[in-house]
């Protein structure tokens, strides 16, 4: 596979990113200094990581309550980030948005969503946008194998297909809508099946390793560019936390998984997998993978700090940006 | 009588109602395990048959919902958080609500639509909106808003006993409310008005979690002899409308205090249905209390300051009574 040195340290970094912040982020919702509802996607980077590399800055994305990490691997800043999630003045949507809706157009970040399923149709439309203006930007829609059961899954495959647009739905199957195990509610075992009723190519990945991730989205990169239409991916993954942080205070532990299920995902954590494979070609050194891992930290601790030490909105401000001028 | 909070009174009822008739059954988003405990338990009293997870899919399975009571079922169809009817708009409003009219009475469509709403902290605005506004100019429709436990069990019972679509609207801050609450047939009337309060110097109307604090405001006026009158309509459909014209009658001034949005909503239908049919008994201008005309936002300054709060009543009522 085509990929650099430069190319690979930036994917372990956002996979650092991802998974530190959201440690944190977990951390401070419950010790309650975040309201609202947080989900966060640890033992899930390498699907945001993977994809995410294969696009470039004028591409687009869309995400979904579980979305720190498409948003960081997007370009998202820590800082702004964590700031929303606070609440204050100086996040993303000046605190009007929060964890499950957090927005950049600078870096084509169409939003993270609390709709299950409400980013798939935004994507195709965002392709649509790429048509008519003549360019050959992708837009890559973020979803999970329960949004897969909405209209809005089907409604956009079949339009993405129909009008060949430059779209890559992304399928992040971690086997579970909330509590509810995927199979007593989906009709097939895997999602890029689906792929087949709309007459377009379905790929099953392994959504915990990073490097295949990137190969097969920049497969349906370059066949978006092309003009050749939609990619319908579904990667394979497990979440380690609970489906919303907090939630084994009201349903009890093991109410719908069991510890070792959870355990045995552990073992194939995507950083450890890159790790490894980067110790096994040599490609890069452990003391440059610690390097990143201590600059994360650092760029994380200073988030925090940005966070807290920011203003609360006024309150004067709670009309604002309802309509545009 | 035992003192229930607002969610183990729902717990009850649907308990209640599917133990009396076999032709019930719930459907939702994982209600098996129940993110908010309204539907815990209910699969060991009553098995995988009558107790159902459905796909995220709230078009696909609201339609389910309509279809499985044209063909004899009652099914008791949870919506998680009532924004996501939006999803399911069609289904609910071209549907559910017209076929009996439009198939000259042939469909009978007893379901019962559960959903939770309103301000709770920090869910934002696609989890904290007041929607039941939207479903207020849908014929064919009947809309509940209990404000506490023991309303929630008798209304939510009458509801699915009910042969329309009913939506009953629980407010997600309601939660840990607890009061006494009838055991047994504790049934509730549908489109019957309760007075919480008495009084005589203004009526103020609250709906759902307004009436919390709607009493605590009229406690506090009471020390400067303004007297209250808390009237809570329960339903919005059917709409007591005598019960609030009777009390605008005696009291001569109304507020009205919704957590909805001011424009186009449930309070407006009231000022307007007041201004229309008890403008001789008015004596001042009839307020509306609302939350701002904004999506509900997720900071807390900023939550707090769009929700219709009990200083903001209490600025009406003194405008009205000139106090
Ligand atoms: C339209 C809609 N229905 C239901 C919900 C409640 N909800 C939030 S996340 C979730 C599960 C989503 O599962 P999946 O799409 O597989 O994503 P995952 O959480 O597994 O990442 C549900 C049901 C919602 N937010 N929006």
């Amino acid at each position: 596979m085509d990929i650099s040195r430069e190319e690979l340290l930036d994917i372990y970094h956002t996979m650092q990113k991802i998974r530190l912040f959201e440690s944190k982020v977990r951390d401070l919702a419950v010790a309650g200094e975040i309201p609202g509802f947080v989900h966060v996607s640890i033992g899930e980077e390498a699907s945001a990581a993977g994809v995410c590399a294969a696009l470039r800055q004028t591409d687009r994305i869309t995400s979904t309550h579980r979305g720190h990490g498409h948003l960081i691997a997007k370009g998202g800043r820590l800082d702004r980030m964590m700031a929303e999630i606070f609440g204050k003045r100086t996040g993303y949507c000046k605190g009007k948005g929060g964890s499950m809706h957090i927005v950049d157009y600078s870096l084509g970040i169409l939003g993270a969503n609390g709709i299950v399923g409400g980013g798939l149709p935004i994507a195709a439309g965002s392709g649509l946008a790429a048509v008519i203006t003549g360019k050959d930007d992708v837009t890559a829609a973020f979803f999970g194998d329960g949004a897969s059961n909405e209209g809005t899954f089907h409604e956009s495959l079949n339009l993405a297909a129909v009008w060949k647009l430059p779209v890559i739905f992304v399928c992040e199957n971690n086997g579970f809508g909330e509590f509810t195990p995927m199979a007593t509610v989906t009709s097939v075992t895997d999602i890029a099946v689906r792929a087949q009723a709309y007459g377009i190519p379905g790929h099953i990945v392994d959504g915990n390793d990073v490097l295949e991730v990137f190969k097969y989205t920049s497969e349906a990169v370059a066949r978006a560019r092309a003009g050749e239409g939609p990619t319908l991916l579904e990667c394979k993954t497990y979440r380690w936390e609970g489906h919303v942080v907090g939630e084994a205070a009201f349903l009890g532990e093991e109410a719908y998984r069991t510890k070792s299920e959870v355990e045995a995902w552990k073992l194939k954590c995507p950083l450890i997998r890159f790790q490894k494979w980067c110790a096994e070609t040599g490609k890069i050194s452990t003391a440059e993978l610690q390097r990143i891992v201590a600059d994360t930290e650092k760029e994380l601790a200073d988030a925090i700090e940005f966070a807290r030490a920011s203003e609360l909105p006024d309150v004067s401000e709670v009309t604002d940006d309802v309509y545009a001028p | 009588m035992p003192q229930l909070n607002f969610i183990q009174a729902i717990n009850t009822a649907l308990a209640e109602e599917m133990e009396r008739d076999p032709l019930t059954f719930l459907m939702g988003e994982d209600v098996i395990l129940s993110a908010f405990g309204a539907t815990k338990g209910l699969i060991d009293k009553f098995g995988p048959k009558r107790v159902r997870n459905t796909p995220i899919s709230e078009a696909g399975f609201v339609g389910a919902a309509v279809g499985a009571a044209m063909a004899g079922t009652r099914p008791i169809c949870e919506v998680e958080f009532a924004s996501f009817f939006y999803c399911a708009f069609d289904q609910v409003c071209n549907q559910a609500a017209k076929l009996r009219y439009m198939s000259g009475g042939q469909a009978t469509m007893p379901i019962t639509f559960r959903a939770v709403f309103g301000a709770m902290g920090g869910a934002a605005a696609q989890h904290s909106e007041t929607v039941y506004a939207q479903f207020l100019s849908v014929p064919g429709l009947k809309l509940v808003v209990p404000s506490g436990p023991s309303d929630m069990k008798g209304l939510l019972k009458s509801a699915i006993r009910d042969n329309n679509p009913v939506i009953v609207f629980e407010h997600g801050g309601l939660g840990r409310l607890k009061e006494e609450v009838p055991g047994g047939d504790h049934l509730v009337p549908l489109g019957k008005a309760a007075i919480k309060r008495e009084g005589k110097n203004v009526t103020l109307v609250a709906i759902g979690a307004m009436v919390p604090k709607a009493m605590k405001v009229a406690d506090k006026l009471a020390k400067e002899n303004i007297s209250v009158e808390v009237l809570d309509p329960r339903t919005l459909i059917p709409l007591d409308e005598d019960a609030i014209l009777a009390s605008v009658e005696k009291t001569n001034r109304v507020v009205i205090a919704d957590e909805g949005h001011l424009r186009g909503g449930a309070a407006a239908d009231i000022a307007a249905i007041v201004a229309d049919k008890g403008f001789d008994f008015l004596d001042a201008p009839v307020r509306r209390v609302t939350s701002l005309d904004v999506p509900i936002p997720f900071s807390p300054p900023l939550e707090k300051a769009a929700i219709a709060d009990e200083a903001r009543i209490e600025a009406a009522i003194r405008d009205v009574v000139g106090r």
